[in-house]
């Protein structure tokens, strides 16, 4: 081990990141069991439906896309924020990032899995899924999605893992010096043991994956943007439309990032190492990239109302003044308008409302997902007198939504049980000394930090 | 059915659908420009457009040779609606949900009742368009969606996944799913096939056929035997007929002289059903 160079805030940190491997507190069984028993029962609707066929779901030929499309959309958006947030921070040499960096590519990663289980969720015949592989026709979007997911998610399992490999060499030094542990740690980290050329290439490695992990992102929610728009279907038929869901999905996902930030700061007492500029940092990120989605938004909708072709005019009419206008506006108002003020007032940057504007933020912004896949997809295409088809939210999607919803936290609280949630060895390059406040002396647990 | 072929009528060109531009190219343009933006130096352009130029390989497979092949050649088929004629009494449907052992909402041949710009109201048939650059076709992930010799559009229902994606990409609102385990079946247990998928499986999608295995042996789809206005006509585009059953005229000759026209032909579908319009219906739309 190289000598730290604060010895006492290094410790702190050690010992807070450490602290939820030991003993991750009174709340975190019941909390677990709650998380892990709404997954469960998701997985069991997943079945019913399996056995039932996708009428249960609400579906119907009139309204053949719906809330598991919103969700793919969805969740696979805010994973880019994560890994994007992350890979631009380093590449930035940004160094206030390094106590974020694991939080966020962990959620990349979690959230990434997922939003990639709705790919087959959706499906009507999911046990087929995989001869997308075997028998694939690569002039279909589809095909784009699988090979760009399946990309993506190597790249930042990598980029999750490969940052990580200084703070496993240590959990298997200092945290479990025999036994089972030790031996995962000790496989995991690579024979690591801090030599200066170790160091040089695993700074290189890593700054490889980040240049590489954005195009990735990119191409991810660009692709899922086609498989929508490469129809010739009004509303989705949009040139605009990957830049669309890239932005989208780059502000959702800056939020999600600010809210698990938050989570485990406040549950995981990582005050002193994550400090309320840090969260307003990111929330400054989100105001920015709220800014650009508010403007694409503005942009792709007068496009369409102000020539208001015949195909056109009936989808722009649903959205702004039609059934779709109450949740239009309510996302426009309290999903971007409202998260941006929240941010940009000046007298209101306190944690918890930040932590609002970017809840605001994820939830109008899967709302949104909804307003894009529904009107295009329930519009009759040849009787324009007809009745719009009606999606049913049935409680197979909704039980499912929610399951998906709780896999995160889950996911994030089950992977921080192993792994530092502060990335320990990057916080000490990138020295940032953490203040040590009495809370954060009483973190320090006896005999963890030895 | 089969007419003298001795001298060359006006056939339809056997090429995609007339266009100066074809997709195809402007395709392999885009590609070019994508890969020369992105990948620069890395010479991977080539590669890129070779993708590119791969991914119509289901499409065609209409044969290119022309109609020398004899009586045994492969049919363009073609159906043709008399919107003067229709009535929307509905028996098509019912023929078709009957022998294809459908759902009562499955409406492979679905009767729109519309109403023209004049304001007049009309009765319009929509069966598969079987497009020649079918859009449906092109974003299957998994190629269950392919075109026979003939030019038909089928569903391999043992190879769908059930994504959807095919529904989106129609803009004829020709595509059922099947949402539910299908609940009628032909008496004899016999297997599915794309030529006659009966019956349907749960999770898939399905679709007009053209009734393949019946024009197959000569025999006419059953819409086209149900009209009871006669207004649906079966063709070959090679062969240049189409009949109705009773009637069997010359289809170019048919074609233009009544101003038959294609739906939505400004979508580059190519669509091998054509309607007649009379009385101020907006069959092009």
């Amino acid at each position: 081990m190289s000598t730290p160079t604060a010895p006492v805030p290094s410790e702190a940190l050690e010992a807070a990141a450490f602290r939820p491997m030991l003993r991750p507190g009174r709340w975190f069984w019941p909390l677990f069991g709650l998380l892990g028993a709404t997954v469960l029962a998701a997985v069991g609707a997943f079945a019913y439906q399996y056995a039932e066929g996708l009428w249960v779901a609400g579906y119907s030929d009139q309204a053949f896309f719906g809330i598991y499309e919103a969700n793919l959309v969805a969740f696979i958006g805010v994973s880019y924020g994560g890994a994007v947030v992350s890979a631009v921070l380093r590449l930035t040499h940004a160094r206030w990032g390094a106590p974020l960096s694991r939080m966020a590519e962990a959620m990349a990663v979690v959230a990434l899995i997922v939003g990639g289980a709705f790919a087959i969720v959706h499906l009507g015949r999911p046990e087929r899924v995989w001869t997308i592989f075997t028998s694939p026709n690569f002039s279909s979007p589809i095909v784009w999605d699988f090979m760009a997911i399946t990309t993506y998610l190597l790249a930042t399992s990598l980029f999750l893992y490969l940052p990580l490999i200084p703070d496993l060499a240590r959990a298997r030094d200092r945290l479990a010096r025999r036994g089972v542990r030790h031996r995962i740690y000790a496989a995991l980290a690579l024979r690591w043991h801090d030599l200066p050329d170790q160091r040089s290439r695993l700074s290189w490695a890593v700054t490889v994956l980040a240049i590489l992990v954005i195009p990735l992102a990119v191409s991810v929610h660009s692709v899922l943007a086609y498989t929508f728009s490469m129809t010739t279907r009004p509303g989705w038929h949009s040139t605009i439309f990957g830049p669309y869901f890239v932005v989208g999905a780059l502000y959702s996902g800056v939020g999600l990032v600010i809210l698990v930030v938050a989570a485990f700061r406040r549950a995981y007492r990582l005050e002193a190492f994550i400090q309320p500029r840090h969260l307003l940092n990111l929330a400054w990120m989100m105001v920015a990239l709220g800014l650009v989605y508010l403007y694409l938004t503005f942009s792709e909708t007068l496009t369409a109302a102000y020539t208001a072709t015949r195909d056109e005019l009936p989808v722009i009419a649903a959205l702004l003044e039609g059934p779709f206008a109450p949740a239009f506006w309510t996302f426009l108002v309290t999903g971007v308008l409202a998260p941006i003020a929240l941010v940009a007032l000046p007298s209101r940057r306190r944690v918890g409302v930040l932590v609002l504007a970017a809840a605001l933020a994820v939830v109008g912004m899967w709302l949104k997902r909804l307003l894009i896949t529904l009107p295009s997809a329930t519009l009759p295409l040849i009787d324009e007198a007809a009745p719009w088809g009606s999606p049913v939210f049935t409680w197979v999607p909704i039980l499912i939504t929610l399951g998906a919803t709780a896999a995160i936290p889950l996911g994030l609280m089950i992977l921080f049980r192993f792994v530092p949630v502060i990335a320990i060895d990057e916080c000490e390059q990138a020295g940032e000394e953490p203040t040590l406040t009495p809370a954060v002396r009483r973190a320090v647990p006896e005999g963890v930090a030895g | 059915m089969n007419v003298e072929q001795a001298e060359p009528l006006q056939v339809p060109p056997r090429e995609e659908p007339k266009r100066a531009l074809s997709r195809r190219a402007v395709l392999q343009s885009v590609a070019a420009l994508g890969a020369g933006a992105s990948l620069g130096g890395l010479g991977a352009a080539p590669q890129l457009v070779a993708l590119v130029k791969g991914l119509d390989r289901v499409a065609p497979a209409t044969p290119r040779s022309g109609p020398a092949a004899g009586m045994n050649a492969t049919r363009r088929w073609v159906m043709v609606i008399d919107l003067r004629r229709c009535d929307g009494c509905g028996k098509c449907t019912k023929a078709c949900q009957a022998t294809h052992y459908l759902e009562p909402d499955q409406t492979w041949l679905k009767v729109y009742k519309l109403k023209s710009s004049a304001g007049t109201e009309y009765f319009m048939p929509r069966l598969c368009m079987h497009c020649e650059d079918a859009p449906c076709l092109r974003v299957c992930p998994v190629g269950a969606t392919f075109k026979n010799a003939g030019g038909v559009v089928l569903v391999d229902q043992d190879k769908c996944i059930g994504c959807r994606l095919c529904m989106s990409a129609c803009p004829y609102e020709a595509r059922y799913f099947n949402w539910i385990e299908p609940t009628k079946r032909p008496p004899l247990a016999v297997l599915p096939t794309p030529e006659f998928p009966a019956p349907q499986r749960k999770g898939t999608v399905g679709k007009c056929t053209f009734c393949v295995h019946s024009t197959s042996h000569g025999e006419l789809p059953s819409c086209v035997e149900s009209c009871p206005m006669e207004a649906i006509y079966i063709g070959d585009l090679d062969a240049d007929v189409a009949t109705n059953g009773p009637q069997t005229v010359r289809l170019s000759t048919f074609l233009r002289d009544n101003h038959a026209t294609r739906y939505k032909e400004e979508l580059n579908t190519g669509p091998r059903v054509y309607y007649i319009a009379g009385h101020g219906e907006d069959a092009e739309r």
